[in-house]
């Protein structure tokens, strides 16, 4: 590898924004033909290094060199003509095109699109037979799976002739079956001699994938190592600065009386499409249920029933009674008086008001609650910004600092302010959507622990999440989630991700694949 | 794009933007052969060289502050309210049948009363296109324009068939009895002196019963209500829990619903408070101006309004501010017209200008500004 040359090599970058250093002289250097892990927790910095590679940000300081060259990246047009494409996390698609406009939109060869359209198929066809990038090209983006959706993205970039490809945590829509596919997919561009960069936290996929990674801490790179020679455990303290506990410590649950008991819950989406066809089960004091399953198969119509959100038929029954369902009591206000509270999935779009100050985030959904008042018109800022301060405190939410913009906030530490929020709130039934999707090591951790420690305290929990890992390591009981329905209960202790896997993708156990 | 300095995000952009905009207002004077010095002389000198200048801006500037007002509420939960004309129209109806049918012995009651039907009137035709967009999901913006014209030609039946006194060709209503007009800022034993009349022998020009006489001027108490509601409006929003509500929704819809949040409570609060602020304006042009109902009392200043709210960056103080810039361009622009050859229409080219800089092309500013502070920022760095 000594003979090759660096793709991409980055000296002395540097990036503030205001007092917040989010790179400081940052030194990487990529060979050509290889995929390089990055790794590092939340507002570490990866992203806006790769923003600042894709000409989103301009450095304060420092040269990027692509193949030994020195290229200023004023924007990304300058990117994606050195060669540069970005697979991002939220895919930047068009909805309601179909993948062949959606690969030639801004490339276009003229004001008429039949030229580009035929040629685009063929370079397309051409992709597909060589790196197992097979999409249909007149399907229509809102058609097609997150993976599909996902290889469109890819397509794009390689449409747009990039030799390197930037990897935004990929994985985290994917089922571990598109997964593995799309890092056979990178492998493939590798061996073809594209290098890629790929943005992940995941451990197991950098040590499966990668040949070299490089792992930064609050804004530094703390070291540049080959994977081969190294371990996910010593990567994770290297994020970190500290020993992480990987594996969570945890007693077996002591299960007690039905807190929410769930029969037939239906519901439909504005289209009449039904979301949700018939869930039945039953959540015990002191237990954490897990919903496995691919996003988009039902979960968040689940959550979003229960948590007064969406309005759905059957039947819910809450510490004996019943829980409307819709129309009057099924809101969220209500849900969180009678002790139902709530994580969202989306913290962004659900859970936080970007544009609002920490400390208003801090009482969302709670801002009526008396202790937050001053009278029967005035609320008591200086009570919540006091609470606040206290919260951030004890959740370590970084940087402490209460007037803050929540957008401003690295997305682990929104998690946190959101954690924070609903488990200090104490209810007696808490439902949990994603908890660490774009979470860091560190604060994934923590998340863990204050979950682990609500289930213990005697509350009912059900999680639902993608990441298989997190499933197995906290659920007391699993149900797996596909198209609307549950393929089954499982036992932690007794089953692995094939066999969930395998019900995930609607495959009932006896059928096999 | 960079992120200014709040000081500059504040009061350097809508500086520069008005800059801009007296720089085009230059090339179009030149254009037609007047002198831009002379024409900001007279504008000046019109609109703030005098106590009776002041008189004039600062009641274009109160109509502004409602209107202003009236938009901000409703930005801020995310509805773009255009009905501000058409809500400021009703309420001047209010207002006029409590003058002219309920007028108390004193004129601080019947204000009272008027602001009440100012609001009420306001507010419920603001509420048909809030419960409309709650509802049906008919779209507000829409809905609020075609209501401009409803109220329009619902006054002009009513001034016409209704309200009219008979006998008289106008389309006005009859004149408000005496009892209920306002105190001007001449008839206030406080500000009176600074509106005594002098004869141009530079004595002061007596009555015949031997009193000093003032200059007329139309700015009123409604003034100062508009400054209380400068500052009810940002208690409102900033600390009360209805005003914490309607952030929340107009910032993410989605969230608030997580949050338990009624759409449709929001959706009819915001638009009923921003048209019963929009009603309010009546309070100063109809009741403390013209003193009858006219055909187009609103005179414009709902739309007005949209353009205040933009520049104020929907912040009570910074539409008090931009109110004023607005009562100072009609007032000057009424100076234009009257004292040079310059035509009034002219004032209509100025504020759409200052309405296009300081509006549509405020991130053209914010743009340009932004390479000022780039550089600026990464030496400091690189020195430290």
């Amino acid at each position: 590898m000594a003979d090759t040359v660096a793709a991409i090599e980055l000296k002395g970058i540097s990036k503030s924004f205001g007092p917040v250093q989010a790179n400081r002289d940052i030194n990487i250097l990529v060979p050509k033909g290889t995929i390089h892990g990055i790794i590092g927790e939340n507002g570490a910095g990866k992203s806006t290094l790769m923003s600042i590679l894709y000409g989103f940000y301009k450095a304060d300081a420092g040269d990027i060199f692509i193949n030994g060259k020195l290229t200023p990246i004023p924007d990304s047009q300058s990117a994606i003509r050195a060669g540069i494409g970005m697979v991002f996390q939220h895919f930047k698609l068009v909805q309601n095109f179909t993948v062949l406009e959606n690969v030639i939109l801004g490339v276009e060869d003229g004001p008429l699109l039949k030229s580009s359209m035929s040629k685009a198929r063929k370079v397309l066809a051409d992709l597909s037979r060589e790196y197992e990038l097979d999409v249909n090209p007149d399907a229509l983006i809102e058609d097609l799976s997150v993976g599909h959706q996902q290889r469109v993205e890819i397509l794009k970039a390689l449409y747009r002739q990039a030799e390197i490809l930037i990897l935004d945590e990929p994985t985290g829509v994917l089922t571990p079956d598109e997964a593995d596919h799309l890092f056979r997919i990178l492998k493939g561009l590798r061996d073809q001699g594209k290098t890629i960069i790929l943005i992940t936290h995941k451990l197991r996929e950098i040590m499966e994938t990668t040949d070299n990674v490089s792992v930064m801490r609050r804004g530094t790179m703390v070291g540049n190592v080959k994977t081969s020679e190294t371990s996910p455990e010593q990567l994770a303290e290297l994020m970190v600065g500290r020993k992480v506990l990987l594996q969570i410590d945890k007693q077996p649950a002591t299960p007690g009386e039905v807190m929410l008991k769930i029969e037939n819950l239906r519901v439909r989406d504005i289209a009449g499409v039904e979301r949700l066809k018939g869930i039945s089960l039953e959540i015990r004091k002191g237990e954490i249920l897990g919903i496995a399953g691919v996003a988009g198969n039902g979960q968040s119509e689940l959550l979003g029933a229960l948590g007064g959100i969406q309005n759905a038929t059957g039947s819910v029954t809450y510490k004996g009674a019943a829980l409307p369902l819709s129309g009057k009591g099924a809101d969220g206000r209500t849900r969180r008086d009678i002790g139902i509270g709530h994580i969202p999935e989306d913290r962004q779009v659900l859970g936080l008001i970007m544009d609002f100050a920490a400390w208003e985030d801090m009482a969302f959904g709670y801002h009526y609650l008396p202790k937050y008042q001053k009278n029967a018109f005035t609320m008591d800022n200086e009570a919540i910004k006091a609470d606040t301060a206290a919260k951030m405190a004890t959740y370590d939410v970084r940087p402490p600092i209460a007037t803050l913009a929540a957008k401003s906030f690295s997305g682990g530490n929104q998690q946190k302010i959101v954690v924070a929020r609903e488990i200090e709130a104490d209810p007696d039934v808490l439902l949990i959507g994603q908890p660490t999707r774009g979470v860091d090591i560190g604060a994934i951790e923590f998340i863990h622990k204050e979950i682990i420690a609500m289930r213990d305290a005697g509350k009912a929990i059900l999680l639902v999440s993608v990441e298989l890992d997190e499933i197995l390591s906290l659920s007391d009981r699993i149900a797996v989630m596909f198209d609307g329905q549950i393929m089954g209960f499982k036992d932690p202790k007794t089953t692995n991700e094939r066999e969930l896997g395998l019900l995930m993708a609607g495959v009932s156990g006896e059928a096999g694949k | 794009m960079t992120k200014l300095p709040t000081w500059a995000d504040v009061v350097l952009v809508p500086v520069i933007s008005l800059l801009l905009a007296a720089f085009v207002a230059a090339l179009v004077l030149l254009a037609i052969g007047q002198s831009p010095i002379q024409a900001l002389n007279v504008m000046v000198e019109g609109a703030l060289g005098s106590a009776y200048g002041w008189g004039y801006t600062l009641y274009y500037a109160t109509s502004f502050i409602f209107t202003g007002l009236a938009v901000t509420i409703a930005f801020h939960g995310g509805l773009f309210n255009i009905g501000g004309e058409g809500q400021a129209l009703l309420g001047g109806l209010g207002v006029s049948l409590v003058c002219l049918y309920l007028p108390m012995p004193h004129w601080t009651m019947t204000l009272l009363l008027a602001m009440l039907a100012a609001m009420v009137f306001g507010g419920a035709w603001a509420a048909v296109p809030a419960y409309l967009q709650a509802k049906r999901g008919s779209h507000i913006v829409i809905t609020t324009i075609m209501f401009n014209y409803i109220a329009a030609a619902l006054l002009i039946y009513i001034l016409v068939s209704v309200l009219r006194p008979t006998g008289s060709m106008d389309p006005a209503s009859a004149r408000f009895p005496d009892a209920v007009g306002l105190p001007k800022f001449h008839d206030m034993p406080f500000l009176q002196d600074l509106f005594l009349k002098y004869g141009p022998d530079g004595l002061l020009k007596l009555s015949k019963e031997g009193l000093p006489t003032y200059q007329r001027v139309p700015a009123n108490v409604t003034f100062f209500i508009a400054l209380a509601a400068c500052f009810g409006v940002w208690r409102l929003m900033w600390h009360s829990r209805l005003g914490y509500e309607i952030r929340a929704f107009g910032k993410q819809e989605k969230a608030a619903n997580y949050a338990g949040i009624s759409s449709f409570k929001i959706i009819m609060i915001a638009m009923i408070l921003s048209g019963a602020f929009s009603g309010l304006m009546a309070i100063n042009n109809v009741m403390g101006q013209a003193e009858r109902l006219l055909q187009n009392s609103a005179e414009g200043a709902g739309f007005i309004g949209i353009a205040v709210a933009l520049m104020g960056r929907n912040h009570p103080l910074g539409v008090l501010l931009a109110a004023i810039l607005f009562g100072f361009l009609y007032q000057g622009g009424a100076s234009l017209g009257l004292e040079t050859t310059i035509p009034i229409e002219l004032r209509t080219v100025l504020q759409g200008l200052v309405i296009l800089f300081t509006g549509a092309l405020d991130i053209m500013v914010r743009m340009m500004l932004g390479w000022f502070f780039v550089p600026k920022t990464a030496t400091a760095k690189g020195a430290a």
